[in-house]
């Protein structure tokens, strides 16, 4: 059985911090469906049209048939464990500080053989489940669990470097006046969270939230406007260095496309926060938690920006705040590319329209805060890049995958005329 | 299926190995420079009578056997190169004897050569293939030794076998290795240093495991009337086999290629598995020469750990068996460890063999064995040599 991970004793300031080192990332294009997978916590495989052969490892042409219309397919990630191996040593950094590192072959059910990690409690030749996950280089991996849930069990260092767990876990939820940070807070704590750090900017105006947070134990309410470039970095000089997930909520928000509007004010103060916060906060806090992947139980793990799903494609009721998540979600791309070489990974919550007040004029369904708490402890555990959360959210994808100008038309309707 | 020409006519000859070192601050080119020198002097034959030239190396990078013509002067009218690492030897011996019989080329050198430079052996893994990179060393980088670790935690499964079983295998090796003043590895080995020894991917411990080095060797391969007369020792090709992805779908490699080849394999060659008189076979894990010991024919699937427990491979024993001490204990020199069984395979039917010679000796079956693409080996290789010319 996995041994309980314990807190982590304090910091010793007098040893070094290890520098970030990765597992291997190198892989052919091909392969890298198995990443996007990863990236939504599905277990998918190549499966040819022609011959319906299930294959692995990814090709450019089928094993059976040398057909070439290969697609990622969802399949049933069960299989049996053949043989296994402790690595002890390795040339790859990443492992040899890891050492002793289990990985073996498993006989898929769907037919493949394929070699992975394997989790410490899964015995010889038994029944295994399958995860495809994102390990440190942000590339998609394969971890072989006990079928039937063991004690501890996400506990297992092997799993957890494929997770970016709350557990123990130190973190920064960035505005105390969203509706939804208590809930947030709270969810994080009961996950494990050791510290949950709330951003409040205007300290001296009353708001709803106030009350809910003072009532949390281990929620520490700190200064912070991420429209304000002294006040983000007088923050990440606090606190930068035991920042282990950093949740970007703040958000500014207006109703209406750019008609609606007589000046760029509205639209000027969603870039501030939307999108240029974001840019703040990355380049104060940023440099820090990319120093402290490496850095034990509570290493840096995560970023996580909560975005509108409209910031796929836009829709003009929200025009202007649409655009300005449109900016974010393209930074936070950047940020993914910037964060790698720590093995920072950057998850994005897209959300559909939440019940609150500015959604008001918007009928259902909408989301409350609970259910983005729970897709974001969620896409935590799991080390998720992407989260969908909420029925629209899911919606917007699915069609935006199927045809990103279909879906652009169905959001610009003009509405009929007389 | 049409029965396929048999060798006769050709010779191998001049084997030549350039001693290994641990690390060298030379290159690749330098190290096939100096076996293929080496071969072309044991024969007397001069660079310009060389116009057959085939090569297997893995650190020539960027350069093929086409730079290594210009490199080192060459004018072949037949050119091969071979990337099959450990089984490149049989490989590169069965075109070069086809080339000889259809007269595209007179004298063919075949040459097989690597550097270890430090981190080299780093280097060649993190490029090994496509299906390496996205889909085994993301999972520990164990390399080569996390493969065989799987392969040998499935053998032991599967057949019983014990790494005491694996363990008289390594020691046997290394006792004929102490017979060759060129093996890197110079002290005994007992089985109890061998069980006692570091454990690298369990169950392979330090001992299972082949030491990386510098190193190259070279054969000529020519008429039976060149050689005559040049008056040079030789054997011929009694036959030779090669197989590629053979059992794809065995779930897990516990045979390999030789079991579609074999009947081939001793028929073109007149004998069984009785008449040979020494075994080469290509040793980067202990595992893979038991694999090979069964599919060659020597006992039933399964059956080498006992097959070990009763026979003795040294050079005095009653089955001889990687004469001069195998990779395991002259180490690996790249694409050279699939030649080393090779050079010293011709040396054994030539009577040139030195302190590891086994007395006698006519018959001597070469297995080959090479590259882990994804999870086992994907190329086989065979050749049956039988004396020609002894010295």
């Amino acid at each position: 059985m996995t041994d309980e991970l314990l807190p982590p004793p304090r910091k010793d300031p007098q040893k070094r911090t290890l520098s970030p080192t990765r597992p291997p990332e190198a892989r052919s294009r091909a392969s890298l469906g198995l990443s996007a997978a990863a990236a939504e916590g599905r277990f998918a495989l190549q499966v040819c049209a022609e011959c319906n052969t299930v294959q692995y490892p990814p090709r450019d042409a089928c094993s059976r048939c040398i057909g070439t219309d290969l697609h990622w397919q969802d399949i049933a990630a069960t299989g049996q464990l053949l043989a296994d191996t402790v690595i002890q040593t390795s040339t790859k950094l990443y492992f040899r500080e890891r050492a002793p590192w289990r990985m073996g072959s498993v006989k898929l059910d769907a037919g493949p053989v394929v070699l992975c990690h394997i989790h410490s409690d899964c015995e010889k030749n038994s029944a295994v489940t399958m995860l495809n996950r994102l390990d440190a280089s942000g590339q998609g991996v394969l971890l072989a669990i006990p079928t039937i849930r063991t004690t501890h069990m996400e506990d297992d260092p092997q799993l957890r470097a494929l997770s970016a767990d709350p557990r123990h876990r130190r973190i920064l939820i960035t505005d105390a006046w969203n509706p939804n940070t208590p809930t947030l807070a709270n969810a994080l704590i009961e996950a494990g969270a050791s510290t949950v750090f709330v951003g409040e900017s205007e300290s001296w105006r009353p708001h709803p939230n106030r009350d809910a947070l003072a009532a949390i134990d281990k929620v520490e309410v700190l200064p912070l406007d991420v429209t304000d470039t002294a006040s983000v970095k007088k923050l990440a000089g606090e606190i930068g260095g035991k920042t282990d997930i950093l949740i970007n909520n703040a958000r500014f928000m207006r109703p209406g496309g750019v008609l609606d509007r007589g000046d760029t004010g509205f639209a000027k103060e969603e870039m501030e926060v939307n999108y240029l916060g974001m840019m703040r906060l990355a380049q104060a806090f940023g440099p820090a938690m990319c120093a402290r992947t490496t850095d034990g139980v509570n290493s840096a793990v995560a970023w996580v920006n909560i975005l509108s799903v409209n910031a796929l494609s836009n829709s003009p009721d929200y025009g202007c705040f649409s655009a300005s998540n449109a900016a974010a979600y393209s930074l936070s791309q950047s940020l993914r590319g910037e964060f790698r070489g720590a093995g920072l990974r950057v998850m994005n919550v897209f959300v559909g329209p939440t019940d609150d007040a500015w959604y008001q004029p918007l009928p259902p369904p909408k989301v409350l805060p609970p259910a983005i708490a729970r897709s974001l402890v969620d896409g935590l555990q799991r080390g998720l890049e992407d989260v969908w959360c909420g029925d629209v959210a899911k919606d917007v994808r699915d069609r935006w995958r199927r045809d990103p100008k279909v879906l652009e038309r169905e959001m610009t309707n003009g509405g009929d005329g007389a | 299926m049409k029965q396929r020409l048999n060798y006769e006519g050709v010779a191998i000859a001049a084997p030549f190995t350039m001693p290994y070192q641990r690390y060298s601050i030379d290159t690749a080119h330098w190290w096939i420079a100096k076996a293929l020198r080496g071969s072309l002097d044991a024969a007397g034959v001069a660079p310009t009578d060389i116009d057959g030239f085939s090569v297997a190396s893995f650190t020539l990078a960027p350069d093929t056997a086409v730079g290594l013509t210009q490199h080192l002067g060459l004018c072949p009218r037949w050119l091969d190169n071979i990337p099959m690492g450990g089984a490149s030897a049989s490989v590169a011996l069965r075109r070069a004897a086809r080339a000889i019989q259809a007269g595209d080329a007179n004298i063919v050198a075949c040459v097989a050569g690597d550097t270890n430079q430090i981190d080299s052996f780093r280097n060649m893994l993190s490029s090994f293939s496509r299906f390496a990179m996205d889909a085994s060393y993301p999972y520990g980088y164990g390399g080569p030794n996390a493969n065989f670790a799987l392969l040998t935690d499935c053998y032991m499964q599967t057949y019983g076998a014990t790494r005491e079983d694996f363990g008289r295998l390594c020691v046997a090796q290394r006792d004929n290795a102490l017979r060759n003043p060129n093996a890197l590895m110079k002290k005994p080995l007992t089985l109890d240093d061998y069980i006692n020894a570091r454990p690298i991917a369990d169950p392979i411990a330090l001992f299972d495991c082949v030491m990386p080095c510098a190193g190259s060797e070279c054969f000529l391969v020519m008429s039976e009337e060149e050689a005559q007369r040049r008056q040079v020792p030789y054997a011929t090709i009694g036959s030779a086999i090669e197989r590629h992805n053979a059992h794809a779908e065995d779930d897990i490699q516990l045979r390999g290629g030789w079991t579609m080849d074999i009947d081939e394999l001793y028929a073109m060659a007149e004998c069984t598995p009785t008449d040979i008189d020494l075994l080469q076979t290509y040793d980067d894990y202990p595992v893979i020469s038991m694999m090979q010991i069964e599919d060659l024919g020597f006992c039933a699937k399964g059956e080498a750990p006992e097959f070990v427990r009763s026979h003795d491979l040294t050079v005095n024993g009653d089955f001889p068996h990687n004469t001069s001490g195998g990779q395991l204990s002259a180490g690996q020199a790249g694409a050279a460890g699939g030649f080393i069984g090779m050079v010293e395979a011709i040396r054994q039917v030539t009577g040139t063999a030195g302190a590891t010679q086994v007395k006698e000796a006519s018959t001597a079956l070469v297995s080959g064995f090479g590259m882990i693409n994804y999870d086992r080996g994907v190329c086989s290789s065979a050749s049956i040599l039988k004396t020609g010319a002894r010295a």
